[in-house]
């Protein structure tokens, strides 16, 4: 029986279990590795004060939190990643396309460029900005598509969002050459990403907006699968159209906005992996999502623990090997299966 | 938006500062020519040079960067680095131009009008005082450049004095890092001014075999490299007490960290801090009260 003829159930759990146990697997190896030496057994060691345990404050404040971001970070970005491409019924949407990054970036670096100091609640001064950008952009992008009377148009969306990634950037550019040498330099910094938060706080801030998504992406899983035959179809099988386009843009505008304003906008996560997870398991957004969001998870943190231990004592960008990994690897896939 | 100034200065040690390792100095090779009378300087930290020499009246307008001396607000303002107004340079008459070395561009146009430039090009502390000599040899200022090294070496060599036979403690030099988290920190490597002012003072890089200017340092970095001091500089704005207090909190995040324990964290504030100019001095003196406390009661 080939994969597509078994039942959805037994898919279903070969997926979880597969791709759960790589991310798993991720999850309890890459804490263990990096620049320098931790000891485990001194790490885990009760009896020495934390304060007086480097081991200890290596793995659980810098590795451990780390590793954390990249899944929380990694399973965000595919989601939103996988029901924008279906809603779009493109392949190229990604969390970008809806403005949303950009909103966050811009906000990140006006935080940086004004110097803000004050936190709000969990979130230090620039995940703070970053967030207030990335759902205002949101806001923005969902008032200009769905005008008074009309349903919530896609192709408003999209276009909606892919202009205001251009008017944004062109005001980052504008607020860039208006700032000084250092202040553009650590805006740079924030454009490539950084996953490491440094403690626990950050993410417990981020993880109900993506639990949120990831909820609204299990509603809408199996909507999804039939929009993609089209808007008319879909209806005609009893699809509520609207209503799925509006819950999945908030899931994408959700998710984007958590991980983009906890680890910056870590680039290609969010396109490579659905593409890579459906030449593996096929269509059906019922496996797609949940593959996808475990496999993310594993990938961003595997391609984390290469930048922070490829080039000692320095750490790379891990969006550079995002992309460096992730887009040969699927130009082989796409080539292989086409 | 306020344009913070001199920052600028401390980032061209970031984007130029490799090229500039082993290049030596570009004016050796300039013919003489007459005193210049009305000078442009690109450069802020050559403009406090040569307001410091004694050649401030022959200067007539400077980069939209430049805020020190306080006269030189009031001067015309012609651009900086990465978009210096060539027309109205041209058209303000100037017989001397300090340009940055990497405006190719710039100079063109200068030597197609027959204009002389001075070329600038940031490199170690060491480079500082040649600079000074050079632009008074060029700007008939000599004896007073003379004086004023002179003056800044015997400054530096009791900052020296002072700290000599004691150990220099493992410092961590931040000159930049996002407010009220530890995240986005970046510290100077073991080359270029800021290190060597840091070493002046009587510290000793962490990251000293890192040979480039800035180094993106990690929460493991931080714990792994263990610093006894680490000194945070903070140019282009103050802070109030109550901000100082939450800054210097957010290290013991790091406890393990020997600086962190000892409650060796100090912040360090203003532009003098980064700028290769005549307040060089004065961020060494700073610098060493820091690391070596002790040695200043």
């Amino acid at each position: 029986m080939s994969w597509s003829q078994r039942p959805l159930r037994s898919r279903l759990v070969v997926v979880l279990v597969g791709f759960g146990s790589l991310a798993l697997a991720s999850a309890l190896l890459a804490p263990l590795v990096g620049s320098t030496h931790v000891s485990l057994a001194r790490a885990l060691d009760r009896s020495i004060p934390f304060a007086d345990n480097p081991d200890a404050q290596i793995f659980f404040l810098s590795r451990l939190p780390r590793v954390l971001t990249a899944m929380v970070v990694g399973a965000a970005l595919t989601t939103a990643g996988v029901v924008l491409q279906a809603m779009f019924r493109n392949p190229l949407a990604a969390p970008e396309t809806l403005g949303v990054s950009a909103g966050a970036a811009l906000g990140a670096i006006l935080a940086i460029v004004l110097g803000f100091t004050a936190s709000v609640g969990p979130f230090s001064p620039v995940p703070a900005a970053s967030l207030g950008g990335a759902l205002a952009a949101a806001v923005a992008v969902y008032l200009l598509a769905s005008a008074p009377r009309r349903p919530l148009s896609t192709t408003v969306l999209l276009l909606a969002g892919v202009t205001l990634n251009a008017l944004i950037s062109a005001v980052i550019l504008f607020v860039q050459y208006l700032s000084d040498f250092t202040q553009s330099f650590r805006a740079l910094r924030w454009m490539v990403g950084d996953l490491d938060v440094g403690g626990y706080v950050p993410i417990l801030a981020a993880l109900p907006l993506v639990a949120v998504a990831f909820g609204l992406a299990a509603r809408i899983a199996a909507p999804l699968n039939l929009l993609t035959l089209g808007g008319d179809l879909a209806a005609s099988r009893g699809v509520h159209v609207e209503q799925t386009h509006r819950v999945a843009f908030l899931t994408a505008a959700l998710a984007t906005s958590a991980a983009v304003s906890l680890a910056g906008p870590v680039a290609f996560v969010g396109i490579v992996v659905p593409h890579l997870v459906r030449l593996i398991v096929g269509v059906d957004n019922r496996l797609v999502l949940p593959a996808s969001a475990l496999f993310g998870a594993a990938f961003l943190v595997g391609c984390d623990l290469i930048a922070r231990t490829i080039m000692p004592p320095i750490e790379i960008p891990v969006g550079i090997i995002t992309a460096v990994i992730g887009g040969p690897f699927f130009l082989w896939l796409l080539v292989r299966n086409a | 938006m306020a344009a913070r100034p001199q920052r600028l200065v401390v980032t061209l040690f970031l984007c130029v500062g490799l090229l500039l390792a082993w290049s030596r100095p570009a004016w050796a090779g300039q013919a003489r020519v007459p005193v210049p009378r009305r000078i442009i300087s690109l450069v802020p930290a050559i403009t406090e040079v040569l307001f410091a020499i004694g050649a401030g009246p022959q200067v007539i307008a400077v980069s939209s960067y430049d805020d020190d001396p306080p006269e030189v607000t009031k001067l015309p303002k012609v651009g900086a680095l990465l978009d210096p107004d060539t027309e109205r340079i041209l058209a303000l008459r100037p017989d001397l131009v300090i340009v940055y070395g990497s405006q190719t561009t710039l100079k063109e146009q200068l030597a197609k009008a027959g204009i002389a430039w001075f070329d600038y090009r940031h490199a170690g502390l060491g480079d500082v005082f040649p600079v000074f000599l050079a632009l008074g040899a060029r700007t008939g200022h000599e004896a007073e450049a003379a004086r004023r090294v002179a003056d800044m070496q015997a400054r530096l060599n009791a900052v020296r004095a002072r700290i000599a036979g004691r150990p220099h403690p493992r410092t961590l030099l931040v000159f930049g890092r996002e407010p009220r988290t530890l995240r986005t920190l970046e510290a100077s490597g073991g080359i270029g001014f800021l290190n060597d002012m840091l070493e002046l003072a009587g510290g000793r890089n962490v990251f000293a075999e890192v040979k480039t200017q800035a180094v993106r340092v990690s929460t493991e970095m931080l714990i792994t490299r263990a610093p006894e001091v680490v000194v945070e500089l903070h140019y282009g704005s103050t802070m109030s007490q109550i901000d100082v207090a939450a800054e210097q909190a957010v290290w013991t995040r790091v406890g393990s960290v020997p600086a962190v324990k000892a409650g060796r964290i100090h912040l360090l504030f203003g532009d003098h801090l980064v700028v290769p100019g005549p307040r060089l001095v004065r961020a060494v003196e700073e610098l060493a009260r820091a690391i070596h406390p002790e040695a200043f009661r």
